[in-house]
């Protein structure tokens, strides 16, 4: 378990972190969100000890990372895969992770294994591997401890497609073991599929918390019509107001309600379903319309 | 990466699982992490050549000594002061790379996650970098002795063995000297570059300065000697140490290495690893 308590962190008049609380708890998928700037790496680098804390806490089990005694087999951390040595083979740093933590040796290579670097791959020089190979090298070293805690910033940065599924299934295997994984991205969709729970913060300030349902639960509802019109009638009988978009509605309305209406009015359906994906970046791109550097994009 | 590309699933989120518990976890010791250090040294191949270079200017400068040295000069003196100016270059750059590494290349992301305590890493560069000086002056002696060896039967005159323990010792303690020297920098700046040319700057250039303050300013001619490192260590190659000399390494030594490592180590507690 993470906990986070009333975070701080200045540089000068700039107040980087800001009162931040919040609790990646065990069992879950804790997404930290937020636009490019917005504070979460320096969360994430007080959170390990790198940067010292202005004010308030960030304790792992009730204990401030600094003060464990071998931390790789409590947290495991990828911060920045690219801060590598460039001149070292991933094998090489996978091996002074293993020296330092004291683990057998035999872990560098089921470490490789697990995240799919060959044995030639895992033989070549940092400096030749793409940022995806830098991502799973930088997931192996956070994951060698077989730690119980893991803190990722951006670990999504650069896989493809298929890279991302193997890491959503990595770490909801990891949190269904009763790990705690708190994980940061500043792409709505990869905080979307992977987390459970989610953090929004913006310009320093956490700016929305809670499940991923939760916030799923404000999103309101799309529905999908060839009679979109009929449709639109029907729930403003009701008193739901709706928007059209393409091919069919959102209204702040639940599905359930909807389509109720909808077997009502005899319209028959294509899709009907919570405004999940695009809700949730509504809200995303609403809770930091005023942060963020592009202004009000939405 | 767009939402079209992976498919949400739609799967409940687990509520089953049990939280982890803690386990004893064996702390990590210094020696664990000298060693580790140690490898770090020597794992890439700028750090394998650094290490090679050591015995290649070894034998290089031996070469050289019986090549073009007088041969009433061969001697094992000359052989060991012809290796000492290529080592006291040498081994000091890789103090220096042993912290600065670290930052310039950001390792120290990880390094100071894995040992949190930051002062135990640094503790072990040191220990590790002082092995490697040690370990290098034994190899460049064995490379001297044979230099000697051959160089005093090629040219046709008896073999000195003009150096004692004693002076050894000295020598030995003069290159350690040195590259605290770096290994100090490196901790104050943080920065290859800086901390590279800092010590060429501090070789080469504050000597000069110190003698031409001397020369003009006649209080600093007799403080001189007292706060000049440089000239304090320099004495450990070829004179007999006197305790006043000793006492005067002691003094500079204080206010060229113990002082600015300690500010240097300060920083390195405080400072955010980015």
């Amino acid at each position: 378990m993470i906990t986070v308590e009333s975070l701080t962190r200045k540089y000068g008049g700039f107040t980087a972190v800001d009162d931040v609380t919040f609790t990646a708890r065990p069992g879950r998928v804790t997404g930290f969100l937020g636009p490019n700037g917005a504070g979460k790496s320096t969360t994430m680098r007080i959170m390990v000890g790198l940067t010292p804390a202005t004010s308030g806490t960030a304790l792992i089990d009730g204990a401030r990372f600094v003060d464990l005694t071998n931390p790789g087999h409590e947290v495991g951390v990828l911060l920045d895969a690219s801060a590598q040595h460039a001149g070292r083979t991933g094998r090489e740093i996978l091996t002074i992770a293993q020296r330092t933590m004291g683990l057998p040796k035999g872990r560098v290579e089921e470490m490789l294994d697990l995240v799919s670097l060959t044995p030639q791959e895992a033989g070549r020089r940092v400096r030749n591997y793409s940022l995806g190979m830098r991502q799973r090298l930088g997931i192996a070293a956070a994951l060698i401890g077989d730690p119980r805690v893991l803190i990722l910033d951006e670990p999504a940065n650069g896989l493809d497609p298929a890279g991302i599924r193997w890491m959503r299934d990595l770490l909801r295997d990891f949190a269904r073991r009763g790990g705690t994984v708190l994980l940061s991205s500043h792409l709505l969709h990869e905080i979307e599929v992977i987390a459970d729970d989610i953090v929004v913060i913006g310009q320093g300030r956490i700016v929305a918390q809670g499940t991923k349902a939760e916030l799923l639960a404000g999103a309101g509802t799309l529905v999908r019509t060839p009679d979109a019109e009929v449709l639109g009638r029907a729930l403003a009988a009701q008193g739901v107001s709706c928007s059209a978009v393409d091919g069919g509605l959102r209204t702040d309305a639940t599905p359930d309600l909807v389509g109720r209406v909808a077997l009502g009015a005899g319209v028959p359906l294509t899709e009907l379903r919570s405004g999940d994906g695009a809700g949730l970046e509504d809200m995303f791109l609403e809770l930091t319309a005023d942060t963020q550097r592009e202004g009000a994009a939405a | 990466m767009t939402a079209t590309t992976v498919q949400p699933r739609t799967t409940s989120t687990p509520t089953t699982a049990v939280p982890r518990e803690r386990r004893s976890v064996p702390p990590i010791g210094l020696g664990r992490v000298v060693s580790v250090e140690l490898r770090k040294m020597f794992d890439t191949r700028a750090g394998f050549w650094m290490l090679m270079s050591i015995a290649i200017l070894s034998v290089l400068a031996t070469g050289a000594a019986i090549l073009w040295a007088p041969d009433a000069d061969i001697d094992f003196e000359l052989f060991a002061s012809a290796i000492g100016v290529p080592m006291s270059v040498v081994l000091p750059m890789i103090a220096i790379l042993s912290v600065t590494g670290e930052y310039s290349q950001r390792t120290g992301l990880t390094t100071y996650t894995m040992v949190p305590r930051r002062g135990r890493t640094i503790a072990a560069k040191a220990i590790a970098a002082v092995l490697v000086g040690v370990a290098s002056m034994f190899v460049a002696l064995g490379i001297g002795a044979l230099g000697n060896l051959l160089g005093s039967s090629i040219v046709g005159v008896p073999t000195d063995w003009n150096i004692s323990v004693t002076e050894f010792s000295q020598i030995v303690l003069a290159q350690v000297l040195g590259m605290t020297i770096g290994f100090m920098l490196g901790v104050l700046l943080r920065s290859s570059a800086a901390a590279i040319v800092a010590y060429f700057v501090y070789s080469l250039v504050l000597p000069g300065l110190l003698m031409l303050l001397a020369g003009v300013q006649s209080w600093f001619a007799d403080l001189q000697p007292w706060v000049d490192f440089n000239l304090a260590s320099s004495r450990l190659y070829d004179q007999t140490m006197t305790g006043e000399y000793w006492a005067q390494l002691g003094t500079s030594g204080l206010v060229w290495l113990v002082a600015p490592l300690a500010v240097g180590l300060a920083l390195v507690m405080r400072s955010e690893v980015k």
